[in-house]
């Protein structure tokens, strides 16, 4: 745990140094990706230009203010977090409804769905996806059927957890894994995944009203890297609805946070290099997902690549291929190919190569159009 | 175990004023309780009603009953899945209930007929929710360790899973603050599981009016406490946290220390409660329950220290009851009990289409895949109690 803490405070001394030296030089030694701006707007009324992690504090400051029942609580919460999404609420609504819980997983988690079925809003935040794990079982066993198993008197629909994920340039074995698949497998959960700001808020706003329990995963590094005009009021982006970030005919790339990103420049090289008009989807949500999309635009191309962070096996791609396989057999111009992080451990000193970079998404696509 | 057991007893009862045969009221010295971290306990002179001697021992005797049906309906094969009986710890749940309010809350672990009986079910709720028809509670949906009533937020499958939601429920009652509280039980095999001591520090750091309870029967799934517990004296396991035991083969003794800490919770913050119980039955109906202790030893408590008999005798003594009410007390709680299991056995299970019912709220997908393809209407029921 000692380390743990000292690796936290490393990453946001990191962050804080980025931001005092200078955004642009430190994110492009650091980054595999280019951030693009959504351009489009999903609410309405005036916008503001806020980063990640302002326009998820921006949503959880806007349900607090609306919703009497609603709290917030996790490991530093209290201080605004270590990635400071939580910051200054607790000075706005009070140590009663913002508030540090210690560090256990499983209790924070147990606790969360025990205000949920009281009927209250219950945000929490679990510091990093890879300490998820101890909530697990409470997750999967308890959040996800308590629904089911007492015929709907009960539900923990009222709760969301918040979880920091993804690659972020350093963070070795327990600070950069994607555990969406695991929780993919839940019947009962739901598991969302934002690519930027706007996104964000709407899709934490959305799990906030949603009636089951949902689980946000945020791509850290895109908490401070991801700009953008971000709407004031609430607005909700639909869970389970896919965005078609660009329209192509030639060859589909799906992914979901972080790796949209990769995929929207990998799509411009193949538009350069190989005259290749490529279709970019960001699923947005892992479970449920939007098997119409796909299947229409895997339909329309005939070739998919679906690119994630997580290991290749068992990651939620295999899912997706299996229901493309399923769907689109008589379409098919190539095998559906997966563009992934390897069968291994998130690793400490070989993160450039495992992490599924637009060098071999590319190649990916050459081998697909090749077929 | 045994001397310890012979060590606590006897719960003196010394009726202090009248010994007549239709007193409508008495006080009873109860004791053997032990404390931690507190400087004063709960009362040891308690007043009993004639109404409340006869609603306890009926809830007793319905319970005892309603577990004999489970297992008899376990042995038939008609209940499947799991099946924990509550034989022996009756005073626990019926004492406790004794000293809960409107707007108190309890969650359990997986031994919970008794208490949903006590929150409001009938007995054909629960039997018919164990033999999975449509009468249970959860209309059979969730079985032996799911069952459901307002206020009760249920039984829970998982060792231990229950007891950080219990806080939960009781961040609720304080930040409502209608002066509610939750008990949060579980027993002395849960006792050692980590997120126990994390539920516990969260509600004493945030003050939550939470009641721990641990249900100590004296052993877990197939052991002895001894042999699983580095410390069995359960009541003092929340180490910052203020402990009371509690003789819970004793029902008074038990609404009393509830009642005690209930006032306590709601002051200060949590509290552990250890209610030092028995179980005549096995952890499961799979475990015949004699592998890890000898028969003579169950038969001693059921003769010695049985919540129901003991109970019985004293409201006899004290002349709250006469032999002809607690003769009908008896027969109407077999008759109940023996209806319930013959309706519960008659009744319709739920159609299969139930099967995809209440996975969500919303459910995106509306059909939802069979064997063969897209077949399933997915649908929602029951509006929920906490909706």
């Amino acid at each position: 745990m000692a380390a743990i803490h000292v690796i936290t405070k490393n990453l946001v001394n990191l962050s804080l140094k980025k931001s005092t030296n200078g955004a642009v030089s430190v994110l492009s030694v650091r980054n595999h990706f280019n951030y693009v701006p959504d351009k489009k707007s999903e609410g309405k009324g005036a916008t503001k230009k806020m980063n990640m992690f302002q326009a998820l504090n921006n949503a959880m400051d806007l349900t607090l203010a609306n919703d009497d029942s609603a709290v917030i609580f996790g490991e530093d919460v209290g201080f605004g977090g270590v990635f400071r999404c939580t910051m200054n609420l607790q000075d706005k609504y009070g140590k009663d409804r913002v508030f540090n819980t210690p560090l256990c997983e499983q209790g924070i988690a147990g606790f969360g769905i025990g205000v949920a079925n009281t009927g209250a809003t219950a945000i929490a935040e679990i510091q990093f996806a890879d300490y998820i794990f101890p909530a697990f079982d409470q997750l999967v066993n308890e959040a996800a059927k308590y629904r089911y198993r007492s015929g709907n008197l009960f539900d923990s629909g009222s709760l969301t957890v918040r979880v920091p994920c993804g690659a972020v340039g350093h963070g070795a074995l327990y600070h950069s894994q994607m555990p969406e698949a695991y929780f993919a497998h839940t019947p009962g959960l739901k598991v969302a995944i934002p690519r930027g700001p706007q996104k964000a808020k709407g899709l934490l706003l959305a799990c906030i009203k949603d009636k089951n329990p949902c689980i946000l995963f945020e791509p850290k590094t895109l908490y401070r890297a991801a700009v953008e005009e971000v709407p004031e009021e609430i607005y909700e982006s639909k869970l389970g609805e896919a965005d078609i970030l660009r329209s192509g005919s030639d060859i589909t790339l799906i992914g979901w946070g972080t790796q949209v990103h990769v995929l929207l420049e990998v799509a411009d090289m193949a538009k350069k290099e190989l005259g290749v008009n490529a279709e970019v989807i960001d699923l947005v949500s892992i479970l449920p997902w939007d098997k119409e999309a796909v299947i229409k635009s895997a339909k329309k191309t005939g070739r998919v690549i679906v690119a994630h962070e997580a290991p290749l096996t068992n990651g939620f791609g295999a899912e997706i291929a299996a229901t493309i396989q399923e769907n689109c057999f008589l379409n098919l111009e190539a095998p559906v190919k997966r563009v992934t992080g390897w069968d291994t451990p998130f690793p400490h000193v070989f993160e450039k190569f495992y992490i599924p970079d637009k060098y071999r998404c590319f190649d990916a696509i050459k081998e697909v159009i090749n077929y | 175990m045994l001397r310890k057991i012979t060590g606590i007893l006897p719960n003196a009862v010394k009726n202090a004023s009248n010994v007549k045969t239709y007193a409508t009221e008495a006080t009873v010295e109860v004791k053997g309780f032990k404390l931690h971290r507190l400087d004063s306990g709960p009362a040891t002179s308690v007043t009993l009603t004639k109404d409340e001697a006869i609603k306890y021992y009926t809830q007793m005797q319905t319970i005892r009953r309603l577990e004999t049906q489970a297992g008899n309906l376990y042995k038939e094969k008609i209940i499947r899945g799991f099946c924990h009986l509550y034989s022996g710890q009756e005073a626990c749940a019926v004492g406790m209930r004794a000293a809960m309010t409107e707007v108190d809350n309890i969650i359990s672990a997986y031994r919970v007929h008794g208490w949903t009986y006590l929150m409001g079910v009938t007995p054909i709720g629960v039997l018919a929710e164990l033999t999975g028809r449509k009468s249970g509670c959860a209309r059979g949906k969730g079985g032996s360790m799911h069952m459901y009533a307002p206020n009760f937020y249920g039984g829970n499958g998982i060792v231990g899973a229950q007891v950080p939601l219990g806080a939960g429920v009781a961040l609720a009652c304080h930040y409502k603050g209608n002066g509610g509280m939750c008990l949060a039980l579980y027993g002395d095999g849960a006792a050692n599981q980590g997120q126990v001591f994390e539920a516990y520090n969260m509600a004493h750091l945030w003050k939550l009016p939470t009641i721990f309870v641990c249900e100590n029967n004296g052993y877990g799934m197939g052991t002895s406490a001894e042999r699983a517990a580095s410390n069995t004296d359960y009541y003092t396991r929340g180490d910052a946290l203020p402990g009371l035991w509690v003789d819970g083969m004793d029902v008074l003794a038990v609404r009393s220390a509830t009642e005690f800490a209930r006032d306590y919770v709601t002051k200060n913050g949590p509290l552990v409660m250890e209610t030092y119980t028995y179980r005549y039955s096995g952890h499961s109906m799979s475990d015949p329950g004699t592998s890890y202790r000898t028969r003579e030893e169950i038969q001693e408590v059921r003769q010695k220290r049985d919540p129901i008999t003991s109970f019985k005798e004293r409201i006899l003594e004290l002349g709250l009851v006469t032999q002809e009410e607690i003769k009908a007390i008896d027969v109407k709680a077999k008759k109940e009990t023996d209806e319930a299991a013959a309706k519960a056995k008659a009744d319709v299970e739920i159609p299969l289409e139930e099967l995809y019912t209440d996975v969500y709220s919303n459910c995106k997908e509306p059909k939802l895949r069979d064997c063969l393809g897209y077949n399933i209407q997915h649908r929602v029921l029951n509006k929920g109690v906490n909706t």
